[in-house]
């Protein structure tokens, strides 16, 4: 059992598709994990056949990188994804997996680990080593502590990582060329059937891909008070976000959560 | 239809948490427990369940500690073999099968179909809560709860995952409270935002 294996997650929106800026992070956590525990890094992206997904990896530095290709991965669903990344966990064994903590992977992450009677370390903010083993560490009680987990005994340390806890911008680049992964995959295997991805009216905002937020939480108090901070937000050319329920209670739509 | 709801109490939200002396948890002594927040929409999403399509809710707590890896939902589906589905913000039960709405990241929404039974994860914020009347109170007094006992359960494989020790974070941000006129107050923040923050 060696190497580190980073998930990666593709994302297609309005018929674009690409990796998204937290899969690099995660892969920013795997290259800092691999080189201390000097282990090789290795990389993979799931998605249906026609996603052009090998093309992700052309400017990154990992040691092997993999697609897992299939018609029935075109659309994301847990079993189809549990399904395929278990395959290829089992065939290349690596000592951690990596996730980035996105809605999909604390769709599927969970129950990928207890396939293999592992427990996911989720939404870790950072880790170090303690000797030769690495202690991640995460959140507890929104924030008010940070508690320090270690993984024990055999078969692989699943962790995933929260947005923004590495930088993409530390990523060494390189070039690899990608293996396509043959899986063993039947429809019948998945059991939940997909719709199309929606938004809820009209998209006006995307915040991630805004260079500056402002971002309002309860403080704000009054929905008459969100015009001030909307002042704001346009003098320093920035978005206007709120947090969860500031956003629940629909002063600035839902599209504009932080 | 059989509705089950697994809940969890947790430290109320503004209570002051202390670490116990082993530094390896909280100290639980004169703490106040309430209802998870978010599994209090799962129970009311349970209960309008019930009432548009008959059944019976039962609610299942286990505890009293875990380690808050907060994916109890996605792992017991996988454990009892079941398709799964979470952060769900509407519910829709049809013949032998249940559909749902999935929030995905930035806004995006998907429904999802799934054969029952099925183990949903509700998303916070869906619903409105329902107050507990004093007669709904009285009659949950006499509902039987029944405690399972260690014993009672199969033999869980041993936690591959250990929990070393609690501890504040290290404060890295700051709080500046920019006071004075309107005018000043501005011009102190445009200061602020300009040169400590290097916003633009």
């Amino acid at each position: 059992m060696s190497g580190v294996l980073v998930i990666l997650q593709q994302q297609t929106r309005n018929g674009r598709s690409a990796c998204t800026r937290m899969s690099w992070e995660a892969l920013a956590a795997g290259q800092e994990l691999a080189a201390r525990a000097n282990q090789p890094l290795l990389a993979a992206v799931a998605g249906g056949a026609a996603a052009g997904l090998s093309s992700e990896f052309q400017q990154k530095r990992v040691d092997r990188a993999y697609v897992v290709e299939h018609p029935a991965l075109e659309h994301y669903t847990a079993d189809g994804y549990v399904t395929a990344y278990e395959q290829l966990i089992r065939e290349l064994d690596p000592s951690f997996v990596l996730f980035p903590h996105t809605y999909r992977v604390r769709d599927f992450a969970p129950r990928l680990a207890a396939r293999f009677q592992q427990s996911l370390i989720a939404d870790v903010i950072g880790h170090r080593f303690e000797g030769r083993a690495p202690v991640f560490v995460r959140q507890l009680l929104q924030g008010k502590l940070n508690a320090d987990y270690t993984h024990v005994g055999g078969g692989p340390c699943f962790v995933s990582v929260q947005g923004g806890a590495y930088h993409a911008e530390t990523l060494a680049s390189g070039s690899s060329e990608a293996e396509i992964f043959t899986l063993w995959l039947e429809s019948s295997q998945i059991r939940s059937k997909p719709g199309e991805p929606f938004r809820m009216g009209e998209q006006t905002v995307d915040l991630t891909a805004a260079p500056v937020i402002v971002s309002v939480g309860r403080g704000i108090q009054e929905k008459e008070n969100i015009p001030l901070v909307a002042d704001l937000a346009r003098a320093m050319e920035a978005e206007l976000a709120a947090s969860r329920p500031i956003c629940d209670s629909g002063w600035p739509p839902m599209e504009r959560g932080a | 239809m059989k509705i089950v709801v697994a809940i969890k109490q947790v430290p109320v939200r503004d209570a002051s948490v202390r670490i116990d002396a082993a530094g390896a948890w909280i100290d639980e002594e004169g703490l106040s427990f309430e209802i998870n927040e978010p599994d209090a929409y799962a129970l009311e999403e349970g209960l309008l369940l019930k009432e548009q399509h008959g059944g019976e809710v039962v609610v299942l707590c286990a505890g009293p500690d875990d380690l808050g890896l907060g994916q109890t939902g996605v792992v017991l589906a996988e454990i009892l073999g079941i398709p799964h589905a979470t952060i769900i913000v509407q519910v829709e039960k049809q013949d032998g099968s249940i559909r749902v709405k999935r929030e995905l990241e930035d806004g995006w929404f998907q429904w999802v179909e799934m054969p029952l039974p099925a183990l949903l994860t509700i998303q916070s914020g869906i619903s409105h809560l329902r107050y507990a009347t004093l007669m709904g109170i009285k009659k949950a007094k006499t509902k039987e709860v029944r405690r399972v006992s260690e014993n009672e359960l199969p033999m869980l494989p041993a936690s591959t995952v250990r929990l070393q020790r609690v501890y504040p974070p290290q404060k890295k941000k700051e709080t500046q409270m920019i006071s004075g006129t309107r005018a000043e107050a501005a011009a102190r923040m445009a200061e602020v935002l300009k040169f400590e923050l290097r916003v633009k």
